[in-house]
């Protein structure tokens, strides 16, 4: 683990998601008396259900057209929620801040051509050199540009671009572990004193049948629209994709303090492991990781934000795990109202727990009915993700004293 | 030794290379791909790997004696980061679990044309209308197919390689486009100096070539077009540069405190003395016109490892052989070296194995730490044509022998990625 000679606090929130664009449109909705409704779309795509992109004017934080006709809407999202970080704390427009800020996003793929690829698809069925017709087409039909659309690390470009986030510039991958190894790398250099100031974050759109495609080809998502995240035997109904742009702005306590800015929370730790899952491996594992990560020890004074992607069993074992690991805390489980947003994944639940330990007042449930209702705000905060293949990853934030 | 001879000018644990491994187009393993580099050979080749007839391009440095179960981008990339793993293990003298992190650099991964193609065989003929996509999902929801969801996923090939290595933790998985292969060498040297680990994997590799990744590149007029005489394809800061060759490899470098190393008695073939990085928010695919970031990269890393310019003795170029790199990073490099640029040696690697993409930092560090213990300079080749903007001392045509303490070798790529290196003999 770390050696922390830094303490680390996150001053910026950016997080667009189903729900709405913007941390106070999250606060409103989440510390008010009733139960938010979810936001899902189960016709689009219909047999599944996606939690989708919220009504939002790119041009808010990509002010440029030329900009935002270079992108599709997986990088646009994130530029976007990657302005809204900057601007809530305070960053927004500072040249030199950004010059210096370091920059770590979690990225997937961008979006494809549907279009040119149904048409190779059709084209193909009727030809038996293939080879030879795909370099036609490609040639012939692909925008040039939109290549860069689709390259992983041009979201981080694109953020440097428009928003002149300069310091460095990395992006990592690997489905949600990518989410995971953002948010603890930019931890362990600001705590071991290697940065100051540090965006990092992720986004990801569920309206993209290419991306709909990589949890079914395991069967994963879920294929009965108005179901449950929880089913009454206590295992999950299936994945239900959900669009997220989630990017914090971490900094060294003192850092933040010298310049006088507004602390959400502390993150204390953020660990991560990977491995064989059968035979209660996986238990095995977080239970570890839990006791890494400092947590306290039946969860207390502790909310729980469960990263849980919805497959039935696994899911059903991480619930398992943090009731009976943190028997006090109540649980809310993400994917029931955002649905599961894989890189953006734990970013995402980063963004919450620091707007729980700020709000000063309980978080609502995430779903009607499932979740126990906070008796009172939370000290601290847990933050989970399983990833749906491989990857678990454990944060634990405080509120600042 | 003192205590104090393990840090660095900041107190930092000094990071050795105890282990290295290889694969381009050259061959397999250090000492073909160092026999073969100092003989000036080119690696580039005429694509085989899918029909290229039509194509603008129709030349690369791909890997193709490496045998894969599979045709796809996530066996290849393995597969070549498996083998320069077990050659820097070897040499590491390490076996067992290696116990500590993974840092990986691994192209972005997409399903193969192959694939999609077969699964759009797999559609009942009812089925065969609309989107290609929903075409697809139709056939998954009925057969879901774990090894199509294998060799799509990003996080693929670093789960693969911490099992066969026994590393330690969350492996990461990285790109920073074209520094990619630096950006893993600094992750592991941070996580070193972080004090969270004594050792550390930093893997680079990309065995992405196929029909669409060229044409991509194609598409922004990045590619060579020099057809007909492959191996001259590449030709860094010359003046009739035409872009650079696709291609790929791997390598492996096992990163060891310095203390710990010699402690376990192992060999040291060098020091990461310093890492820089500087995005540049200028353009896409184009660098600022006047270098700026690229400037500050090579200073940054210049700093990180407590020298100043006039130390190195010689620069791995980044040296892609587009029309573009090549002049920005000679500006680069001459704002940064002064008067002194025209008598520091520079080279360039691509000349021979063309751009290994992901891979590139990576193979480039472990050729320059070859330059450091072996005392050769590798040439740059095609040098037939010299640009006359770009004054350099590039070891035209033929290696050179010169004893180099400290090198510098650059990587730059799109989305305004830059990262640069510092690489030294191990202190006396």
């Amino acid at each position: 683990m770390t050696q922390t000679r830094h303490e680390v606090v996150v001053t910026g929130i950016g997080l667009v998601t189903s729900l709405g664009v913007g941390r106070q449109a999250h606060h409103d909705a989440l510390t008010g008396a009733a139960t938010p409704v979810a936001h899902r779309d189960s016709e689009r795509f219909a047999p599944y259900t996606v939690h989708p992109l919220p009504e939002i004017d790119w041009s808010a934080q990509i002010a440029r057209r030329g900009d935002q006709r270079q992108m599709e809407n997986w990088q646009r999202l994130g530029v976007y929620a990657a302005g809204l970080a900057l601007d809530d704390a305070g960053f927004k427009d500072n040249i030199e801040a950004c010059s210096s800020m370091d920059m770590i996003v979690a990225a997937g793929g961008g979006e494809r051509d549907t279009a040119v690829d149904t048409l190779i698809i059709e084209e193909g069925r009727k030809r038996n050199d293939r080879e030879q017709l795909l370099n036609d087409k490609l040639t012939t039909e692909l925008r040039p540009t939109l290549f860069l659309a689709q390259l992983s690390n041009l979201l981080a470009g694109n953020i440097s671009i428009v928003h002149k986030v300069t310091g460095s510039s990395r992006t990592l991958m690997g489905e949600e572990g990518a989410g995971i190894s953002a948010v603890e790398t930019a931890h362990a250099r600001i705590a071991a004193g290697q940065s100051t100031h540090c965006l990092v974050g992720g986004a990801f759109i569920a309206e993209r049948l290419d991306i709909l495609l990589l949890i079914e080809a395991v069967q994963g998502l879920g294929k009965n629209s108005g179901q449950p995240f929880w089913n009454s035997g206590g295992t999950a109904n299936g994945v239900n994709l959900g669009t997220s742009g989630a990017f914090l702005v971490l900094e060294s306590l003192e850092h933040a303090t010298a310049r006088g800015a507004h602390i959400y929370a502390r993150l204390d730790t953020v660990v991560a492991d990977r491995g064989p899952r059968h035979q209660g491996r996986l238990e095995q594992r977080l239970g570890r990781l839990a006791d890494e990560a400092g947590a306290p020890a039946s969860g207390a004074e502790t909310i729980v934000f469960s990263g849980a992607s919805g497959f039935p069993e696994l899911s059903a074992r991480e619930r398992t795990f943090l009731k009976t690991r943190f028997p006090d805390a109540p649980l809310r489980t993400i994917g029931a109202l955002f649905g599961h947003s894989v890189e953006a994944q734990f970013p995402t639940g980063l963004a919450l727990a620091c707007l729980a330990l700020d709000a000063g007042a309980p978080i609502s449930p995430f779903a009607a009915g499932e979740d126990a209702v906070a008796p009172a705000a939370a000290g601290s905060a847990i933050v989970t993700t399983i990833g749906h293949a491989r990857g678990e990853g454990i944060a634990r934030l405080s509120r600042m004293p | 030794m003192s205590k104090a001879a393990y840090k660095d000018h900041l107190g930092r644990p000094l990071v050795a290379v105890t282990g290295m491994g290889v694969v381009s187009s050259l061959g397999q393993g250090i000492k073909d791909n160092w026999a073969a580099l100092t003989a000036g050979k080119s690696g580039i080749h005429p694509i085989t790997r899918f029909p290229s007839d039509g194509l603008s391009t129709r030349i690369c440095g791909t890997v193709d004696f490496i045998d894969i179960p599979a045709a796809n981008a996530v066996e290849r990339s393995f597969a070549f980061a498996r083998e320069t793993t077990v050659e820097a293990l070897a040499q590491a003298g390490l076996s067992g679990d290696f116990d500590g992190p993974l840092f990986l650099a691994a192209p972005p991964i997409e399903p193969e044309w192959s694939a999609r193609f077969e699964l759009g065989d797999r559609v009942k003929p009812g089925d065969m209308t609309g989107n290609a996509y929903e075409q697809f999902l139709a056939v998954l929801r009925e057969h879901a197919d774990p090894a199509f969801h294998e060799a799509i996923m990003f996080g693929a090939i670093s789960e693969r390689l911490a099992d066969m290595f026994g590393t330690r933790g969350l492996p990461v998985t990285l790109s920073t486009a074209c520094a990619s292969g630096a950006t893993a060498i600094q992750l592991g040297v941070e996580a070193i100096r972080q004090g969270r680990t004594d050792r550390a994997l930093s893997v680079a590799t990309d065995g992405s070539v196929s029909a669409e990744a060229l044409i991509r590149f194609s598409l922004l007029s990045a590619l060579s077009t020099s057809n007909d005489s492959p191996e001259k394809a590449s030709r860094p800061f010359t003046k009739d540069r035409d872009g650079f060759v696709i291609a790929e490899g791997a390598a492996t470098l096992v990163l060891e405190s310095l203390e710990t190393a010699l402690a376990r008695g192992a060999r040291v073939l060098g020091i990461i003395s310093g890492c820089g990085e500087k995005a540049d928010d200028f353009h896409r695919t184009r660098s600022s016109p006047g270098g700026a970031p690229a400037i500050a990269t090579i200073r940054a890393a210049l700093e990180d490892a407590g020298l100043s310019a006039d130390e190195i003795g010689y620069i791995n170029a980044h040296g892609t052989s587009t029309p573009e790199n090549d002049k920005m990073e000679y500006l680069a490099l001459a704002a940064v070296f002064g008067d002194r640029m025209a008598h520091v040696p520079v080279s360039s690697n691509k000349s021979m194995i063309g751009h290994t993409l992901t891979a590139a930092g990576a193979v480039e560090a472990v050729f320059s730490l070859m330059t450091i213990s072996t005392g050769v300079l590798p040439p740059t080749i095609n040098y037939d044509n010299p640009d006359p903007t770009i004054p350099l001392d590039v070891v035209p045509n033929v290696k050179r022998d010169a004893t180099v303490t400290s090198v510098l070798s650059n990587s730059f790529g799109f989305g305004g990625q830059n990262a640069c290196l510092v690489m030294s003999a191990e202190p006396a």
